[in-house]
C-alpha cells in the first residue's frame, strides 16, 4: 500500500520543543515540504533566530546558521550575496523581525535581496515567557503589559506585511494563517511559491504567518486558535500584500 | 614589484583583492571610507561582492553569513562602528568562523573626534562582545605593514577559524606612502567543507553543517570555550610578533609603543643617541598574542632603569606592559589622546624626566 503521509525528507525527526498546540511545528512542516518539493534541500541555507525558534536548526536537515536576535536578514544577505546559487530562508518570530530586528528586515527588503523569510506572528514573546511584543493587540495582555497593551503608550501594532508592502522595490509579500486546514493549505502554497521566487532570482519575498502560542496566551490550544481567528485576523488581514510582475 | 605611491586606506582595499579576498560589506565611518569607495570601484572589476550595509549592526552579520557559508570576507570601519560590530565579533568567535575587520581608529569615547587614536586597545585585545573571546589583533606601523598584515589575515583568519583584526589608526589611513604588493601573501582558502554551510550538494556530503553558538547544556558550552581557550593558546605559541629596536646596546630606558606611535618615539631615540642616551623599543605587532616573555626579557637587561609606555590613548597598552614586567622595574606612561600626535621632542623630554 502506498504511503500517504510521511515526515519530509528535509526534517530531521528530532522531537521539537514546542509547546502542546503551538504552530510553529506546523510551519516547520510547510518550509519542509516545500523544499522537498521543490527538491532543493542540498543546496538550503536556514537561518534560525532567537526566540522559541532557536532551535530550528535540529529540527531541519539542511545546512543551517543561527543568528543573533533580529539579524537574521542581514546574515541571509551575506551568505546570498557570496553564494547567490544557494537557496536561503529566515524563519523568524515578531519580537527578532519587528522589534530589534525591524533595521535589518526592512533594508534587506528594500534591497531587494533574494532570500526567503518566513515570519512568525504570535503576538507575543514566547520563548522569554511572555512579554508585549510589537505585534501584541491593544488591551492584550503580556507580562509587560498587565494591564493589556495601552496604545497610548506603545502605539498600534505593527503590521509587517503591510509596511513591507509599502517598499518600491518589487518583492513577493504575503499574509497567510495556520488555524484552519484550508489556511495551512494557503500557506504551504505561498511558502512554496516564496521559495520558487527565489529559484528564479526574482525577489525577497516575505510570508507572514498569523500563528498562536496557547502556553504565553494562557488558553488552551483551541481556544488559543480561536482567539487568533477572532481578534488577530480582523487586525492582521490574510492576503498577498505584493506580487511581483 | 615596483612601488607604488598609494593613501593607507585604498592600499588596505587592494591588498584584501590580493590576498584573494572578493568579498566586503561596510558602512561609512571617517577615517576609513576611502577603503569602501575605493572596493566600490575595485571590487566589480575583479567580479567580486560590494555591499554598503544599512548599518554596522548588519554589516557585522552579513560577514558572519558570508564567513558561515565559507567565503573570505572584509570589513573595515572605525571605533564607534567597531562598537556596533562587537555583537557580531562575539557570535563570530563564539561560532568559530574565520573573517578579517579593520578598524581605524578614531579619538573616543563617544563621537569622540575624527583624528587618529589608539583608544580602542581595550576593546580590541580585551573584548569589546560579551564572553570569552578573543581575536588576533594586527598592530601595523605605516602602510607598508597594513598591506602585509591585511593579506596576512585572512590566512590566520583560515588557520584558526577566528576573527583576526587590523587596528590601525586614522593617520595610517590617510597617509600616503609608498608600497609594495608581496607576490607570496595570495593564499588559497583552505578546506571549509566540514564546517561551513555552504551546501550539503556542493560537498558531495550526507552530513549537514551548522553555524551556531548556542549551547543550552552547561558542559557543552564549557567544552566550546575550552575549545576557545587552547585556540588562544595556540596563537600565543605561534603568532606572536614583534620588533625591537636599539636593543643591542646598554639602554636605559626600554619604551614599548604601537602603530603610528611607535615612529615617532623611534625619531625620539635616533635623536637621543645623538646625545648619547640609549634608549630601546620593543614594538608589539600583535597587540593578542601580546608579546609576554619579550616585554619580560627587554625589561631585564641591567643597563634599564625604567620601562615607558607611549601611546595615543590615556593608558591601555601600558596594563599589559605592567603585567610582562612582572613589577622588576618601575613602568611609567605617557599619552595624548585629542588626535594630535605627541612630537619627538615632547617624547624626548618625558624620557630624560625618567633619568
Ligand atoms: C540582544 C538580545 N536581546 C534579548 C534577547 C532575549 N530574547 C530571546 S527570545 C526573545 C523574544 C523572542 O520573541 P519572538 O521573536 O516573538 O519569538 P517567539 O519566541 O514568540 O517564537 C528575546 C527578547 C536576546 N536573546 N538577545
Ligand atoms: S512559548 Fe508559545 S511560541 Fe513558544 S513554543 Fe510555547 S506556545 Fe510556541
Amino acid at each position: 500500500m502506498a504511503k500517504a503521509f510521511s515526515r519530509p525528507k528535509a526534517l530531521s525527526g528530532t522531537h521539537t520543543h514546542y509547546c502542546p498546540g503551538c504552530t510553529h511545528g506546523i510551519v516547520h512542516r510547510l518550509v519542509a515540504e516545500a523544499i522537498d518539493d521543490l527538491g532543493i534541500q542540498e543546496k538550503t541555507v536556514g537561518i534560525a533566530p532567537v526566540g522559541c525558534a532557536v532551535l530550528a536548526y535540529n529540527y531541519f536537515d539542511c545546512d543551517f546558521q543561527e543568528a543573533a536576535h533580529g539579524r537574521a536578514p542581514a546574515m541571509a544577505t551575506g551568505i546570498k550575496r557570496v553564494r547567490p546559487d544557494l537557496m536561503v530562508f529566515t524563519y523568524q518570530g515578531d519580537g527578532d523581525l519587528a522589534s530589534i530586528g525591524m533595521g535589518e528586515i526592512i533594508h534587506a527588503a528594500n534591497r531587494g535581496e533574494k532570500f526567503t523569510t518566513i515570519f512568525i506572528n504570535n503576538a507575543i514573546y514566547g520563548m522569554t515567557g511572555g512579554q508585549m511584543a510589537p505585534t501584541t493587540m491593544p488591551g492584550q495582555r503580556a507580562t509587560t503589559a498587565p494591564l493589556g497593551r495601552d496604545t497610548a503608550q506603545t502605539g498600534m501594532p505593527i503590521r509587517m506585511a503591510n509596511l513591507l508592502a509599502e517598499l518600491v522595490t518589487p518583492g513577493y509579500i504575503t499574509r497567510q494563517a495556520v488555524l484552519k486546514p484550508q489556511q495551512v493549505n494557503k500557506a504551504k502554497k505561498a511558502i512554496k511559491q516564496a521559495f520558487q521566487y527565489q529559484m528564479e532570482n526574482r525577489c525577497f519575498s516575505f510570508v507572514e504567518v498569523i500563528s498562536t502560542c496557547p502556553t504565553n496566551w494562557g488558553m488552551t490550544p483551541v481556544d488559543a486558535l480561536k482567539w487568533a481567528e477572532d481578534t488577530l485576523l480582523p487586525y492582521y488581514e490574510l492576503g498577498d500584500y505584493k506580487v511581483p510582475e | 614589484m615596483a612601488k607604488v605611491l598609494m593613501k593607507g586606506n585604498e592600499a588596505i582595499g587592494e591588498a584584501a583583492i590580493r590576498a584573494g579576498c572578493k568579498n566586503y560589506f561596510a558602512y561609512p565611518i571617517t577615517p576609513q571610507s576611502e577603503v569602501a569607495e575605493y572596493l566600490a570601484k575595485r571590487l566589480p572589476e575583479e567580479g567580486g561582492v560590494f555591499l554598503q550595509g544599512e548599518s554596522e549592526v548588519a554589516v557585522g552579520y552579513m560577514i558572519f553569513g558570508a564567513a558561515g557559508a565559507g567565503e573570505r570576507v572584509m570589513t573595515t570601519s572605525s571605533s564607534p562602528g567597531i562598537s556596533l560590530m562587537s555583537e557580531a565579533l562575539s557570535y563570530i568567535a563564539a561560532a568559530q568562523c574565520p573573517a578579517v575587520f579593520v578598524n581605524i581608529m578614531r579619538g573616543g569615547p563617544g563621537l569622540g573626534g575624527i583624528l587618529p587614536s589608539q583608544g580602542d586597545y581595550f576593546q580590541a585585545t580585551k573584548g569589546g562582545g560579551h564572553g570569552d573571546y578573543h581575536l588576533l589583533v594586527l598592530a601595523p606601523d605605516g602602510v607598508q605593514e597594513a598591506v602585509e598584515m591585511t593579506m596576512q589575515a585572512f590566512t590566520l583568519a583560515e588557520k584558526y577559524r577566528n576573527p583576526v583584526m587590523i587596528l590601525g589608526d586614522g593617520l595610517i589611513g590617510q597617509m600616503m606612502e609608498p608600497v609594495e604588493f608581496p607576490d607570496g601573501l595570495k593564499t588559497e582558502p583552505s578546506n571549509k567543507d566540514d564546517w561551513a554551510t555552504n551546501g550539503m550538494a556542493h560537498r558531495k556530503s550526507k552530513k549537514r553543517n551548522l553555524v551556531k553558538s548556542l549551547f543550552l547544556d552547561p558542559t557543552a558550552l564549557n567544552d566550546n570555550n575550552l575549545a576557545l581557550k587552547a585556540k588562544y593558546a595556540q596563537m600565543k605559541k605561534e603568532e606572536v610578533q614583534y620588533e625591537l629596536v636599539n636593543a643591542d646596546t646598554d639602554y636605559q630606558v626600554l619604551i614599548t609603543s604601537y602603530g603610528t606611535m611607535s615612529r615617532v618615539c623611534r625619531t625620539a631615540i635616533d635623536m637621543l643617541k645623538e646625545e648619547g642616551i640609549e634608549v630601546a623599543m620593543l614594538r608589539p605587532k600583535t597587540l593578542f598574542p601580546f608579546p609576554e616573555k619579550a616585554v619580560f626579557d627587554a625589561s631585564g637587561k641591567e643597563s634599564c632603569q625604567a620601562v615607558i609606555s607611549i601611546e595615543m590613548s590615556m593608558g591601555q597598552m601600558v596594563e599589559d606592559v605592567e603585567r610582562c614586567v612582572k613589577g622588576r622595574l618601575p613602568v611609567e606612561f605617557y599619552g595624548e589622546c585629542g588626535g594630535d600626535i605627541p612630537s619627538p621632542e615632547k617624547i624626548i623630554e618625558i624620557i630624560k624626566a625618567l633619568l
